[in-house]
């Protein structure tokens, strides 16, 4: 029986998002699923109800039958307590939900029996996970209108001219933060002309902004500001005493102040002072994307634009729905893919499969159950610690090198393995071997540890080093070339072992010397 | 240089070792990985030399070795073609094989070193161990280097019964490893010692032998894994806890890298050692060709193929062992920096196992200066294909069959392959119509946005290079 997809028309204020939008609905249907769209849920985004029944989606006439008709629900903003009233036990909600934020909003869903996929808590590190960051593609969006609003704002033209009526310099943008909003932005500020700086706490960001055609702006002060997952931290007293002279700076000398500054879970960072406001141009704009966080600008009022000293001080909040068809394009596109995710059979029915980093991240409550936060992403899809002891020992012994760790069930019984072997070893071998044996036995552990995340590329970089580092068996040719014979018995055919130690040395050395330079002029050939 | 200062040079040495492999891991920092290795090699072999092991006589036959096999290591590494490397890889494998062979043997007629009861057992079974091994990895190597360079023919040679023989082959080993053990004197003890030798290399071969060429990236890997076993077993043998440590390390790292391999084939790691293609005996590989593809081939132009090129806005190219074999990849650089110049957005699609060696594609694209960004992995790219508007498969098949998903009666079924099929229109390379090193007959060349460029990758290529440039 496959499942009905639902979309509900937002209800939050000014909200003119849709959380699908026809072409996804096609590709929705296409998957199996059946889709059902509230009426007028897409006319604030230019969608109109009739494009949806062409893609194939059929029309609920209001909110209480699209909620009661649907076994999931997509949705843009979270579900206010009205909406969470209509919900109904086994339902599966996907939308944005900030989980952190809204404690209470969580009980309330939880009691109600219901599975929900929080697209915010998507673990966005994750490669694979990148087609469903509605996160990025919400941001990118945001980058882009600010820009436009600034340009709306800004009394001059962005690019420089040279005419006939005079010469006309090219504005200054200056953008704090350096995120995909603020990436975007730095693009789209690019793209009419402007001359654009940007500066951000993470300095890997800096190839990106040159990328984009910004220039970085560095704050004189050495501290790294990576604060794990992709975002920024608070930074130390210091930094941040540089990062204002910095952006004081800044402010005295461009026309348009794009702020994206945000760290998550605490207010907005205040990097715009009044001060800073008051020494600007007249005629200057300041665009805070932070403004429902709190502003990065001491005198934003959010949701707003207003006029102060002279500056014009954008506080929207809605910069998304003020582009509301493109968004929901991104956004419904976002959830197709997390859809095609949780149906890979195609047929119509989701499968919530916690096993799965991405789903596991994003599924904040499992059939009532609070899942969330979710642990911290496994960094490899690494099944259990591999008993990589046990089955080394068996490949010296048979010269056999089938060293596959097994699946986690067989574990058990190869611990049991293991553990009878290393009995064996333990009662008859004596103290000089076990020592030896100790070593191995670590060893192999670590060799296991260090290859196990190697990316693809470097499979024959690797190889060949590993290659060349074999050849450490020439340790046991040199210590039999010549070693002191003082009070050894007579009889030990010195020339024989001379030779075939000799020999085994200039194999060892071809590939010793061989398998380096052969690994070194693989690498040279590297490059970004 | 007194006992303890050699240990503490070992340490030293070991711990290089470990840093040399975790930094081959990453791009940024491989060649620091290479340069710790070095430095490591160096310590070690200089503590070695200066140690209590060895006097002032040995040190002109040791000088002596290492600068000759050093210059021809050096002459090898500096002579090869990139593509070639699969081959040096395996040889080199063959080396370490020999090596062990050879100091295990040297150990073994070694009367200066004297143990009695339990150790004198442990020390016997170490060198029996230990020469088994480096026997195995040696003709193996030999083996794997014949079916890489084309010297031998890639196919899997099955003999009837072969699990029976394999399995006799270990009996005999384990009760000539009782009669070496009972042996009384050292010239008792030669001849079970030398049997198992041989055996050992048969053994190595019938292995390397029954193994697809398909595989052989899986088995380059293994013997990698083998070489350091070997060298471990020598260490138990020498009692030197350097050669273990790093014996081990290099053994469990070939092994965990062999792993990863099949897993990325989908293949089952026993079943690739045991040898064959897949589950079934020497007719399975004949058996894909009972579902004959219909549909009939189109050939295309260079000249159209330019075209298509040039009209397309999204591309990705899968290169295969083909490109390496024409040496294609620098033309096929050429193109894409022309493609990208004009706004077309080209991309590398690889196949976890596209070529002979885990990651060639990587190492021929990097050796072109293809920037490491625009090429991706199977995983990443593989969803993109429907919105791609030409795949061009350059001198690859097997990694691009869809048969592999559609068709479970196929040998490679269950394979995760590149579907370039569904991009709008793909373009396969290749020299003829003939079956991948799998022996499976390919349906991509008979779908109907299929075409085929036919001729040598790199001619080809050049042709289609003039025309963009025209």
């Amino acid at each position: 029986m496959p499942l009905t997809i639902g979309v509900p028309k937002e209800t939050f204020a000014g909200e003119k998002r849709v959380a699908s939008v026809p072409d996804v609905v096609e590709k929705l249907i296409k998957l199996g699923f059946a889709v059902r769209v509230e009426r007028g849920a897409g006319d604030a985004a230019n969608f109109a109800d009739a494009i949806y029944e062409a893609a194939g989606a059929t029309i609920a006439p209001d909110a209480a039958s699209l909620w009661s008709s649907s076994d999931i629900v997509l949705k843009v903003r979270a579900p206010n307590t009205a909406e969470v009233g209509l919900m109904k036990e086994g339902q599966t909600l996907i939308g944005f939900l900030w989980p952190a934020q809204n404690p209470e909003l969580m009980q309330q869903l939880a009691a109600k029996k219901v599975t929900v996929l929080a697209i915010d808590a998507l673990p966005r590190t994750l490669s694979r996970a990148q087609k469903m960051d509605a996160l990025t593609s919400q941001a990118g969006v945001a980058g882009y209108r600010a820009v436009i609003e600034a340009a709306n704002a800004f009394g001059r033209f962005f690019n420089g001219q040279i005419t006939a009526a005079g010469k006309v310099p090219p504005a200054k943008v200056f953008i704090a933060g350096a995120g995909v909003a603020g990436l975007a932005a730095i693009g789209t500020a690019a793209g009419l002309g402007a001359i654009v700086r940007a500066n951000d706490t993470r300095a890997e960001v800096a190839d990106q902004v040159v990328s984009l055609g910004g220039e970085f702006v560095k704050v004189d002060y050495e501290e790294e500001g990576s604060g794990g997952g992709g975002y920024a931290k608070v930074m130390s007293e210091g930094f941040q005493q540089a990062q204002r002279e910095m952006y004081a700076k800044q402010a005295r000398e461009v026309d348009i102040i794009i702020t994206t500054a945000l760290i998550p879970g605490k207010p907005a960072p205040k990097l715009i002072t009044a001060e800073m406001v008051q020494s600007m141009k007249p005629g200057s704009v300041i665009v805070d994307m932070a403004a429902e966080q709190g502003g990065n600008c001491e005198l934003t009022e959010p949701g707003q634009a207003v006029v102060k000293h002279g500056v014009t001080i954008i506080g929207y909040t809605d910069l998304v729905s003020r582009l509301a068809r493109q968004s929901s394009t991104l956004y419904a596109t976002n959830l197709q893919r997390l859809t095609e995710e949780l149906c890979k059979t195609k047929d119509g029915v989701i499968n919530v499969n916690m096993e799965d980093d991405a789903i596991r991240g994003l599924t904040v409550i499992k059939d009532g159950e609070i899942t969330w936060p979710a642990p911290a992403p496994k960094v490899a899809p690494a099944p259990a610690p591999k008993p990589a002891a046990a089955p080394p020992e068996k490949k010296s012994a048979h010269g056999h090198g089938a060293g596959a760790p097994m699946a986690g069930r067989s574990l058990a019984m190869l611990f049991g393995g293991g553990a009878v072997l290393f009995w064996l070893v333990g009662a008859f071998a004596p103290a000089s071997f076990l020592s030896h044996f100790t070593v191995f036995v670590l060893a192999c552990f670590v060799g296991y540890m260090v290859v196990w995340n190697v990316t693809p590329a470097l499979h024959t970089p690797l190889m060949s080093v590993t290659n060349a580092i074999s050849s450490i068996i020439a340790i046991g040719a040199l210590v039999q070339v010549a070693p002191p014979l003082e009070g050894v018995a007579d009889g030990r055919p010195s020339s024989w072992i001379l030779g075939l130690a000799v020999f085994a040395l200039v194999l060892t050395a071809i590939n010793m010397f061989g398998g380096f330079a052969v690994t070194r002029r693989m690498l040279a050939m590297f490059r970004k | 240089m007194s006992a303890n200062l050699s240990a503490v040079a070992y340490i030293g040495a070991t711990i290089l070792f470990i840093l040399s492999l975790g930094g081959l891991s990453n791009p940024e920092t491989a060649r620091r990985g290479n340069l710790y290795g070095i430095i490591g090699m160096t310590i070690a072999v200089l503590a070695t030399v200066l140690g209590p092991r060895v006097t002032a006589a040995g040190i002109p036959w040791i000088i002596g070795a290492m600068v000759i096999g050093g210059s021809v290591g050096l002459i090898a590494a500096k002579k090869v073609q990139m593509t070639q490397m699969p081959e040096l890889v395996a040889l080199m494998h063959s080396l370490v094989g020999l090596a062990a062979c050879l100091v295990g043997f040297a150990s073994y007629i070694d009367t200066s070193i004297q143990f009695a009861g339990a150790d004198k057992l442990i020390h016997e079974l170490e060198i029996y161990v230990g020469i088994y091994i480096g026997a195995v990895t040696f003709s193996g190597s030999i083996i794997a280097f014949g079916k890489l360079s084309g010297k031998i023919g890639g196919k899997p040679m099955l003999i009837p019964g072969r699990h029976a023989i394999n399995g006799i082959a270990a009996l005999i080993v384990i009760y000539y490893a009782y009669a070496f053990l009972q042996a009384p004197t050292v010239a008792d003890g030669t001849v079970p010692l030398i049997v198992m030798t041989v055996i050992g290399l048969l053994f190595g071969i019938h292995m390397v032998m029954a193994i697809g060429g398909a595989d052989m990236p899986v088995v380059v890997s293994m013997l990698n894994s083998y070489s350091g076993w070997a060298a471990a077993a020598t260490g138990f043998m020498l009692s030197n806890d350097l050669l273990i440590v790093i014996g081990a390390l290099v053994g469990s790292s070939g092994a965990i890298l062999s792993y990863i391999m099949c897993r990325a084939m989908n293949r089952n790691f026993i079943s690739v050692i045991a040898g064959g293609f897949g589950t079934g005996d020497g007719a399975k590989v004949g058996a894909g060709g009972t579902a004959q593809p219909q549909g009939e081939v189109v050939s295309i132009s260079a000249t159209d193929t330019a075209e298509l090129l040039r009209e397309a806005k999204n591309v990705i190219i899968v290169p295969g062992y083909g490109m390496a074999v024409a040496q294609a990849q620098h033309t096929v650089y050429e193109i894409t920096k022309l493609l990208r110049e004009k706004g077309v957005n080209v991309r590398f699609g690889i196949h976890p196992v596209a070529g002979r060696m885990p990651g060639h594609m990587n190492v021929l694209l990097a050796e072109a200066k293809v920037p490491y960004d625009i090429v991706m992995e199977m995983d990443e790219i593989n969803e993109d294909f429907p919105n791609t508007d030409v795949s061009m498969v350059i001198g690859a098949n097997d990694i691009v069959n869809p048969s592999a998903e559609d068709d479970p009666t196929s040998p490679i079924a269950g394979m995760p392959v590149l579907q370039v099929w569904q991009a709008k229109t793909s373009i396969v390379m290749k020299r003829s119509m003939a079956s991948g090193y799998a022996g499976v007959d390919n349906p991509l060349f008979y779908k109907d946005n299929n075409r085929m460029l036919f001729g040598d990758a790199k001619k080809m290529l050049d042709e289609v290079l003039v025309v963009l440039k025209s």
